[in-house]
């Protein structure tokens, strides 16, 4: 192809313009652009203090619960003038991660807040920073040992099943013979069969209750809607659906639309905006979710500037921290939803 | 796309019959509506698979809104295997066609891309995986890389530039008209728009292969390249139009996924390059090139889908399905390699 063709020539123009067109639409900043997750106050120990150099890593923000996490840490961070925040790149790789953290212990930061990619392939250098004389925040995946952090907060997956479950339970305790759909998340995760075994647990409590069908999607949208598709042609007839996860509970909300049913009441999980600003609306089947709150984050920010000052939490007794904290799964309802829905991730 | 055949070309053009002629050691590839006895095996499995469904959930398995549902969760996957039978029939492979979805539908669904509305949204799903595809294609023929590392490439960093545009968020999709192509009252004729559009690749494709000098250059240059080149074939730009048309593919179901779903998410198209490349290997698609067949990859797709269907009607878990998933990929080739052998001699 040596000679310069005109088709060429229009194709290449049209090539360009095309592309000119197209990086204009990588933006994704919404007209009116809402503050961060994290408008609740500050603990009420916000006087400033000794300056506190906080190391913090986690995992590669690549869906909304993370990004939520990594928002609620830097926000809360830059709430406390003394507070200076190390914030490495996020990584699902194990061995990057181990470096990540290894470099904060080298830069000598004075606490450590690390959300490991794999509890369990991280807890070495978790032990490693604490014998180094930092102190670890181990948030929401739990280390191998207990030596390899001062303090672990995190989320309560048993909880959330057990509240999804006794929360439906309630609104079907006086129907006969009603029948529970579950939509449960990546089923190779410890977490979906703690989820799981919480809510069967809870619907134990209800002998008229039986769960007739469980299908595991993998926390995206695509999965959710193939999966609910599919639960929906093999269940004609349902009471209430669990879905675990609201980030696949937006493909699973598509299906049910797609499907036209509207028969049953679902209860999600996690606590995204976009379900809660449907469970706000009350137009759709979805009229509560359970929390596994980002904001967890924040609050590890809170604990890792008392470590570094010395200092309690506010509003207890002892002197010093907990050495564990787990949270509360809270049941969103159009009744509280809006003390939540600022705490909603995108 | 489907005109690439340029008078201009400066080569002399190859009579239609004396490409496949020239691709020594090999079956000649059908050109026929002779059915290919491979596919007819598959055809075998599926009727299996169909009566398996049939006999354990009579009530769910056999009605209409289950056959519309199987066909519209192959529709996505479906397009993208037609792209990926191209590629592979040429020798090649694309790795990055998963990614290609996932890049072009976050990127059709932006905040800002979404203000143009159906057509805006329809555009960008299309032109970035041409565009995609145009890289892959340059990078291969004209580059002189490996596809299996070009396109391995192309995964990673369409992965990665999903990930940025959405940082992770999950993007819904707010055009009406967009959302309004996947809900019933859409159906022609009780078709989901979606099948319609799979129906439509799934003829092109099988025509482009079967019918036109595009595809028996195809099929020549996975069979031999250096015989076709030297039958006069431009081996390189056929190769660039290859991924291009992968490439379109993925648009295409990028936008047929937005529909489906509602949203746009870096997470989308997660391994469908195994999806893809395994329908048409068990469709009968050569994975070193030099034959390939539309109808088995679109069945390939069929098969693979059903089994889902009838894992999911019957509440297995997953654990179970992919267990069983590997067990029927091997007892499917297993048999057709069998019936094939047969047939040959």
């Amino acid at each position: 192809m040596p000679e310069t063709s005109r088709r060429g020539l229009l194709f290449g123009t049209a090539a360009v313009s095309a592309g000119a067109l197209l990086t204009a639409c990588t933006s994704n900043e919404p007209k009116t652009k809402e503050p961060a997750a994290n408008n609740e106050p500050a603990a009420p120990d916000d006087k400033p203090g000794k300056k506190v150099t906080i190391g913090f890593a986690g995992p590669q923000a690549d869906h909304g619960w993370l990004n939520a996490i990594n928002e609620n840490a830097k926000s809360r961070a830059g709430k406390y003038s003394e507070v200076t925040l190390e914030i490495t790149e996020g990584s699902n790789d194990t061995a990057a991660q181990i470096g990540q953290v290894q470099t904060l212990i080298n830069k000598k930061v004075d606490v450590l807040v690390i959300l490991p990619a794999d509890g369990k392939a991280l807890t070495q250098v978790g032990l490693q920073a604490m014998k180094a004389g930092i102190p670890v925040i181990n948030l929401d995946r739990v280390f191998a040992s207990p030596q390899a952090y001062r303090c672990w907060i995190g989320g309560d997956n048993y909880g959330m099943g057990l509240n999804a479950g006794n929360f439906i339970g309630e609104r079907l305790k006086d129907k006969k013979n009603a029948k529970v759909v579950e939509l449960a998340g990546l089923d190779n995760l410890e977490l979906t069969k703690q989820r799981s075994q919480g809510f069967a647990d809870a619907l134990k409590n209800y002998p008229n209750i039986k769960r007739v069908a469980r299908q595991a999607a993998d926390f995206t949208v695509e999965s959710g809607q193939a999966k609910m598709a599919q639960l929906l042609q093999a269940q004609k007839q349902f009471d209430a659906l669990w879905n675990h996860d609201d980030d696949q509970g937006v493909g699973a909300l598509r299906a049910i639309q797609q499907a036209g049913r509207d028969d049953f009441l679902m209860v999600g999980g996690a606590g995204a905006k976009a379900a809660m600003d449907a469970i706000k609306a009350d137009n759709s089947v979805l009229k509560a979710t359970v929390l596994y709150p980002p904001t967890m984050a924040a609050s590890a920010i809170d604990l890792a500037r008392a470590l570094g000052q010395g200092k309690g939490v506010g509003g207890m007794s002892e002197l010093e921290i907990p050495a564990s904290i787990t949270l509360y799964s809270a049941v969103v309802t159009k009744d509280n939803v809006d003390e939540y829905l600022p705490t909603g991730f995108s | 796309m489907t005109q690439p055949v340029s008078p201009a070309q400066r080569h002399q053009q190859d009579t239609p019959a004396a490409t496949p002629a020239k691709t020594p050691a090999r079956q000649p590839a059908r050109l026929g509506l002779r059915p290919d006895v491979r596919n007819l095996s598959l055809l075998g499995v599926l009727a299996v698979l169909v009566a398996v469904g049939g006999f354990t959930r009579p009530d769910q398995f056999l009605d209409s809104g289950n056959l519309q549902l199987v066909l519209t969760q192959a529709s996505v996957i479906g397009v993208v295997t037609v792209g990926m039978t191209f590629v592979i029939t040429s020798g090649g492979i694309d790795l990055s066609v998963g990614a290609i979805v996932a890049l072009a539908s976050v990127w059709a669904t932006t905040l800002a891309t979404q203000e143009y509305g159906f057509a805006g949204i329809l555009f960008t799903a299309v032109v970035v995986g041409l565009a995609c595809g145009l890289v892959n294609g340059l990078l291969i023929a004209y580059g002189g890389m490996v596809p299996f590392i070009a396109t391995l490439a192309m995964l990673a960093s369409a992965r990665g530039l999903a990930l940025q545009i959405t940082d992770g968020k999950t993007q819904i999709v707010t055009v009406e008209s967009v959302l309004d192509l996947g809900i019933p009252d859409a159906y022609v004729l009780g078709i989901p728009p979606l099948v319609l559009v799979f129906a439509v690749v799934t003829v092109v494709g099988w025509l482009l292969l079967n019918r036109t000098t595009f595809g028996r250059r195809t099929v020549a240059v996975g069979g031999n390249a250096e015989a076709a080149r030297l039958a006069g074939i431009d081996v390189r730009r056929q190769r660039l139009y290859l991924y291009l048309l992968s490439g379109l593919c993925c648009g295409i179901a990028a936008f047929l996924l937005v529909v489906l779903s509602g949203s746009g998410q870096n997470t989308n198209g997660n391994l469908y390059e195994l999806d893809a490349i395994a329908a048409a290997i068990i469709g009968g698609t050569l994975l070193s090139g030099g034959r390939g067949t539309i109808v088995g990859s679109v069945l390939g797709v069929l098969v693979f889908t059903t089994i889902t269907n009838i894992f999911a009607l019957n509440n297995l878990q997953s654990d179970v399905q992919q267990i069983a998933k590997g067990a029927i990929i091997v007892a499917a080739v297993l048999v057709q390699r069998r019936t094939a052998r047969d047939g040959a001699t």
